[in-house]
């Protein structure tokens, strides 16, 4: 069995974890990124519609500033960020977006002149200074004061993504893709690295680094609908969670987008929105403003998804052969805008639907999304629990988002965390050195390789496609949209179940070689533990905040649950142990009304 | 009556001891709306978990899951039965390394080539922190994103006659990439530099400009523009070489 030695192992080659390993490069430090798949094909490609920075540029950003950047968030992720990380992350996106530019993201420019625009269906008029043109544009997006979020089209991540992994290669970050991490190599006090299964052969090796980052993006992938992309199950959190000391913070706060399409759940971006698409009930009429006056469409994810499924709930959803859905209407902002700036949606609406966005209406629905829990860090990206393990990206929970994330704001998280996060790496890898405990690695080496012969020979069991699909279901039927006690004890119970299935299931191939079975017959028990997780969160929280919306308490209870969720999974437990830690400790703008959702609170002061 | 489908599938898994390369069928009833991640995830879990294939984005954003579709090389994700013929035949993409069955090693291949052609943007300035952007005109940044749009699927290289003849082939993508740097102007490099990295055979005087490549490419890039764009301006360079005193 081999054993690779590194200053810096990263788990993950999207846009966090690359922006990590770029600044540790430049350090001079000896850096591995793993990937599941090539670095430019991780979830990071998918992001279509911007990234938001403070630059207030364009017309409609004018007077922007981090200031309102930071409120912004705050009131977005519900009063449930660390507003000592939002403010950080506001301050900082500027610089990372141009930075982004020096490095080669063709970010659209401002044009000088007049243009039309929509807000909502109507049209308007702006005219955009000549003193500016040429800076980097924005456009809108829900939750913002302003046009904040910046953008290459509707292929931002990609186009940002394929500039990182330029710079990466740039300055020697090594790639070893096709491979996946099984388990973190630790003695319950420091991490020494990980030990990783390679997809091209199978074969088992034992990275050995003075610094890990867990940099693997989201977990969607437990939920059966959801924009994700296939890959997006969570190793990272898994491999975490599994130590028993690092926590996962607000695992129950996951995030439904409004604009999934029906079917396939294929995400079209909220720029559609942003640009002026709006929203249409089975009698063709608009609905959001009925519900929010003020922003309709353009209120934040986790009300806009609510209103619609509200809506449906009333009967006022189109029937399909696939369950109900709604329409998002784009037809007025004309081809020739959506075939520039919304082109993206006009390839997916064209190849998967069969239908032409200029004239027809796109059938939508709230679908899983985002994953705003995660590896949980202090501001600096550093793991609670484990010395010299460290997270960035939507894997962690640096926590800047709380319980609803506003679009555009993961993008520039990637990079500002990945920058910040970076120094702090290249900072402790200055100071830090660490004894390597070989009878540590091997010992850790061997408990993966046997997981790997008892799965091979076990003959009897659930196959595991089978175990995941019962996982992906009971989660879309009892830990959606809406909450309640009878659903969530239902879903605990079910999936405490589904774990046993999953830890004994039965392969009908194990074949030589990167076996697609095995693979995922080794990663679904911890699968179903994050699913847990998720569950017994929300079960455990008896308030509404953001995407986390319990019928059985609607109201935002910030007397007794201004707080973070802790996540623990000590070994042979059954259950995670939860934890709690206040939401914030720094008090920038104390709890609030949002201006949207109408959700009632209850006031710590009561 | 929805049509059944017959699929035959490449097989063949080079870990394996005693593998060889063969044909499997499988067959499938045909859905509304179905296309070949959904057809073969369902072969996958139904008949045969050991099957081998790509997917990560399934919506043709990642290019990951490029294979030769009755002949042709397309995504698979964004393939639909409804226009295929009731036969099926899925065969890995050529010119890249084997996994196993239809899973082709894309990755390294484009890293390498990405690193061989140099591909980032030279400059030699340090960045500004403190200093706004440099400004740039909103048309010139949208051209290069039009060849940005490049998701390094590989198409263009399974259906280059050029690249199946000799492995060391840049090929039709890296064209566009090089030509992607020469319209970009935070890129410093002199047509002298671009030229030494695709001014030779393996480069753009290996093309025989047959445009398999165009036609096969999922994004519809403009590949003939670029190949000819970089053919033109590389040709040049060689001319200047050769007559030192048209100037350097
Ligand atoms: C369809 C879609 C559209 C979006 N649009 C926007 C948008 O417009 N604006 C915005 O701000 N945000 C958007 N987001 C969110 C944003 O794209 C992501 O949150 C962000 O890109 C995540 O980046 P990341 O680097 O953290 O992870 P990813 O890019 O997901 O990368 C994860 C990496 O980890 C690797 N990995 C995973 N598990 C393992 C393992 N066990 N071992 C080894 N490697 C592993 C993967 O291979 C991959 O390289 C969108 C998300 C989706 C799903
Ligand atoms: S035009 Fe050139 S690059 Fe394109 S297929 Fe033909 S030989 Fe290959
Ligand atoms: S140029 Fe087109 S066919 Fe070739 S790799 Fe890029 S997207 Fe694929
Ligand atoms: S799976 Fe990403 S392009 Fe097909």
């Amino acid at each position: 069995m081999r054993i690779i030695y590194t200053d810096l192992l990263c788990i993950g080659a999207g846009l966090a974890g690359e922006r990590v390993a770029i600044e540790a490069a430049r350090a001079g430090f000896e850096t591995i990124c793993l990937s599941l798949v090539p670095p430019r094909r991780s979830h990071s490609s998918a992001a279509q519609g911007g990234m938001q920075a403070a630059l207030g540029n364009c017309i409609k950003g004018q007077g922007d500033c981090p200031d309102m950047h930071f409120q912004d968030t705050v009131k977005g992720s519900d009063w449930g960020c660390d507003q000592e990380v939002a403010r950080i992350f506001v301050e900082n996106a500027p610089l990372a977006i141009r930075q982004m530019d020096y490095w080669g993201v063709p970010w659209n420019r401002v044009v000088p002149g007049k243009a039309c625009y929509f807000k909502g269906g109507e049209k308007l008029e702006k005219e955009e200074p000549r003193d500016r043109s040429g800076l980097i544009t924005a456009r809108d997006f829900g939750g913002t004061a302003k046009w904040r979020a910046c953008y290459c089209s509707d292929g931002t991540g990609h186009a940002m993504l394929y500039t990182m992994d330029s710079v990466a290669l740039q300055y020697g970050v090594q790639v070893h893709d096709r491979t996946e991490a099984l388990s973190l190599i630790h003695d319950q006090e420091r991490c020494h690295g990980a030990v990783v299964r390679c997809l091209k052969t199978g074969e088992l090796r034992a990275y050995i680094s003075r610094a890990t980052l867990i940099a693997s993006g989201g977990f969607g992938r437990i939920y059966r609908a959801s924009t994700n992309a296939v890959i997006n199950e969570g190793g990272g959190q898994i491999i975490a969670l599994d130590t028993g000391g690092v926590p996962l913070g607000n695992m129950e706060a996951v995030q439904f987008h409004p604009t999934g399409i029906v079917p396939t759940d294929i995400l079209v971006t909220e720029g559609c929105r942003g640009d002026g698409g709006t929203l249409l009930d089975v009698n063709l009429e608009r609905f959001m403003p009925w519900y929010e006056p003020d922003k309709a469409e353009l209120a934040s994810r986790d009300v806009v998804s609510r209103r619609m499924q509200e809506h449906m709930a009333q009967g006022l959803g189109v029937k399909s052969p696939y369950g109900d859905h709604l329409w998002l209407d784009i037809r007025h902002l004309g081809r020739e805008h959506i075939t520039s700036k919304l082109r993206e949606v006009d390839e997916i609406c064209k190849n998967f639907l069969g239908i032409d966005p200029a004239d027809s209406l796109i059938p939508v629905r709230p679908t899983q999304h985002y994953s705003m829990g995660g590896v949980r860090t202090d501001k600096d990206g550093a793991a609670y629990g484990l010395k010299g393990l460290f997270s960035a990206g939507e894997a962690a929970c640096w926590d800047m988002h709380g319980f609803n994330r506003l679009g555009g704001n993961s993008l520039a998280e990637t990079v500002v965390a990945g920058m910040l996060v970076g120094r702090r790496v290249a900072g402790f890898l200055q100071e830090e050195d660490m004894r390597v405990d070989t009878a540590l690695v091997r010992g850790e080496l061997k408990k993966q390789q046997e997981r790997v012969d008892t799965l091979k020979s076990s003959t009897k069991g659930d196959p595991p496609f089978e175990v995941r699909n019962r996982m992906q279901d009971i989660l879309m039927d009892y830990v959606g949209i809406f909450r309640n006690e009878k659903d969530l004890h239902l879903a605990g119970e079910k999936l405490q179940q589904v774990l046993q299935s999953a830890e004994n299931p039965k392969l009908s191939s194990s074949k030589a070689g990167a076996d697609p079975e095995l693979s995922l017959a080794l990663r679904l028990p911890g699968m179903v533990r994050l699913a847990l997780c998720v569950a017994f969160g929300a079960l455990e929280r008896r308030e509404s905040r953001g995407s986390h919306a319990r019928e059985d308490y609607p109201a935002r209870n910030d007397r007794d649950w201004l707080v973070r969720t802790l996540a623990f999974w000590p070994g042979g437990r059954a259950l995670p142990r939860l934890e709690y830690e206040p939401a914030t400790k720094v008090v920038e703008i104390p709890p609030g009304e949002r201006g949207y959702g109408g959700c009632e609170v209850i006031s710590a002061e009561s | 009556m929805n049509r059944k489908l017959t699929f035959a599938i490449f097989r063949y898994n080079p870990q394996e001891p005693g593998s060889r390369p063969w044909m499997q069928e499988f067959r499938l009833e045909e859905t509304e709306n179905l296309n070949l991640f959904v057809a073969l995830n369902l072969v996958r879990e139904k008949q045969d978990p050991s099957l081998q294939f790509d997917f990560c984005c399934r919506a043709g954003i990642c290019g990951a899951c490029a294979m030769v579709i009755n002949g042709r090389p397309g995504l698979a994700c964004r393939t639909k039965t409804a226009e295929l013929p009731d036969k099926i035949v899925l065969m890995p993409l050529p010119g890249f390394r084997l996994g196993g069955d239809l899973s082709v090693d894309t990755g390294a291949w484009f890293r390498a080539m990405n690193a061989r052609i140099r591909s980032w943007i030279h400059n030699d300035e340090e960045f500004d922190p403190d200093a706004p952007e440099v400004v740039m005109d909103n048309q010139v940044a949208e051209q290069i994103y039009e060849l940005d749009r490049c998701i390094e699927c590989g198409c263009c290289i399974g259906a280059c006659a050029t690249a199946q003849m000799r492995s060391d082939f840049l090929g039709a993508a890296a064209m566009n990439r090089i030509a992607r740097f020469m319209l970009d102007p935070r890129d410093k490099r002199e047509n002298r530099e671009y030229f030494e990295v695709v001014g030779t055979e393996q480069g753009i005087f290996g093309c025989m400009g047959l445009l398999g490549c165009q036609d096969v490419c999922p994004k519809n890039l403009p590949l003939q523009d670029q190949l000819s764009h970089v053919r033109r301006k590389m040709g040049w360079q060689a001319l200047k070489k050769i007559l030192p005193w048209s100037g350097g």
